[in-house]
């Protein structure tokens, strides 16, 4: 049995066995990896709220069999604590975990663009200067984007000509006159605005933008990461606007 | 794989939360050889369970009849509630005898990743339970991890414009852990020492 050690996310935890959790935790160098912390669930546990979705760690883990074990958990910064004080934020909040643990499709796979992106997420959520919708569809945008998955936004998805305003999810975005298939969404000027603001992290411009633009661009976003990912996000039914 | 009855009978016992296979089939082998009568026993225990504990129509804990015995009981104070998770909180709460009042069982605590909402717990059943203002004091007591918290976030949200006294239990509790398996002095004491949530 091998030592390793890494930071990570907890991205979800479910019970095993009478006390035990398996923990699913993005890491920064080895990637996604579920391990099991033992004895986790009794008030007495040495790891106590280390090891709670949401929480930023140092681990030790021992390479096992089929699941890791976790032996050692120091928190760097426990984002759960405030998002769970902000019903809102603890939605939002929800919804990334479970996108980052969609968008990292195999266990051990370095993904260090989406755990730089999603410790991002998380510290801009919790530092509240930002409002809770916004920031969690700039953090589907940008990570869409680094799965490989960015909407066009300026000229066509499919023939890269100029794009008019219609909005195709099924051909990748925007799309010009020609290519536009029927049925397409024709988001306000503003919408479009605002999704290019959030994806390039332009947040003066996201910030100042009005709350109808904010409803369109998040119904679009929605729409657009639910056809991306095949199950869709489960958590997105339950996030709440302020 | 063994012949088929003993077989079915592993798979069934591996169906049961914390029972691996290989307890599975340790529990399976410790039956085949065990007396008769007592398996006799066990099987009508498990039959008399689903036929006779059903959910108390008022607070949603286990009950052998349609009211609990908590609900039934007239010398409990009927104007505070405690809000918990899961029937078997409400076994760990009793243990401590802090507390004379009654419950409300939820079902289960928010999480939006394993797909469960407001609309999933016995939620609007304590709305109704409220609405009459005869409840002055609500404590909540879900777990103390991230779920809990965040289900009472929402709930001390939910009931403030109802302008009632709305505790959580108190920060002495280990967090992370599940509220079942605190000990009977340091829930005592999180009920005594409970704080006004403020939201
Ligand atoms: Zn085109
Ligand atoms: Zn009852």
């Amino acid at each position: 049995m091998s030592l390793y050690r890494d930071e990570g996310v907890v991205l979800r935890t479910q019970k095993l066995g009478e006390a035990d959790r398996i923990v699913t935790i993005l890491t920064k160098r080895t990637g996604k990896v579920r391990g099991v912390a033992k004895g986790v669930r009794r008030t007495t546990s040495r790891f106590g709220a280390r090891l709670e979705p949401f929480t930023h760690v140092d681990l030790q883990l021992h390479t096992g069999r089929t699941l890791d074990v976790i032996t050692q958990a120091e928190t760097l910064r426990p984002y759960g604590e405030g998002l769970a004080a902000d019903y809102p934020r603890y939605t939002a909040g929800s919804a990334m975990l479970e996108t980052a643990d969609r968008l990292t499709m195999g266990e051990k796979e370095p993904a260090l663009r989406q755990f730089l992106l999603l410790i991002g997420g998380l510290r801009t959520l919790v530092e509240q200067e930002h409002e809770a919708r916004l920031v969690l569809d700039a953090y589907f945008l940008r990570s869409l984007a680094v799965a490989g998955y960015a909407p066009a936004l300026e000229s066509c998805a499919r023939c890269s000509a100029p794009a008019v305003r219609a909005f195709a999810i099924v051909a990748g975005g925007m799309v010009c006159g020609t290519c536009r298939p029927a049925g397409a969404a024709v988001p306000s000027a503003e919408t479009i605005v605002l999704m290019t603001a959030l994806l390039r992290g332009d947040w003066p411009t996201a910030d100042a933008s009005e709350a109808r633009y904010r409803t369109e661009c998040s119904g679009l976003v929605a729409a657009y990461l639910q056809w991306h990912l095949e199950h869709g996000i489960r958590s997105l039914r339950h996030v709440e606007r302020v | 794989m063994y012949e088929g009855v003993v077989q079915n009978l592993i798979d069934e016992l591996g169906m049961l939360p914390g029972v691996g296979p290989k307890s599975a089939q340790r529990i399976a082998f410790h039956l085949l050889a065990a007396d008769p009568a007592d398996v006799n026993r066990l099987a009508h225990a498990l039959l008399e369970v689903k036929e006779k504990v059903r959910f108390c129509r008022v607070c949603g804990n286990v009950a052998a009849e349609e009211e609990c015995r908590i609900c039934r009981d007239a010398r409990r104070d009927e104007h505070v509630i405690c809000v918990v998770e899961e029937s078997k909180d409400v076994v760990a709460i009793e243990k401590t005898r802090e507390f004379r009042g009654r419950y409300h069982v939820l079902g289960g605590a928010i999480s939006p990743i394993e797909g469960v909402g407001p609309d999933d717990l016995r939620i609007r059943e304590l709305m109704t339970r409220l609405a009459d203002g005869q409840v002055t004091e609500l404590i909540l007591a879900t777990d103390p991890n991230l779920e809990g918290e965040a289900t009472a976030t929402y709930l001390a949200r939910l009931v403030k414009p109802m302008g009632l006294k709305v505790t959580r239990l108190a920060s002495g509790l280990p967090v992370g852990g599940d509220l079942e398996y605190a000990d009977e002095v340091t829930l005592g004491r999180a009920f005594e020492g409970r704080r006004l949530l403020d939201v």
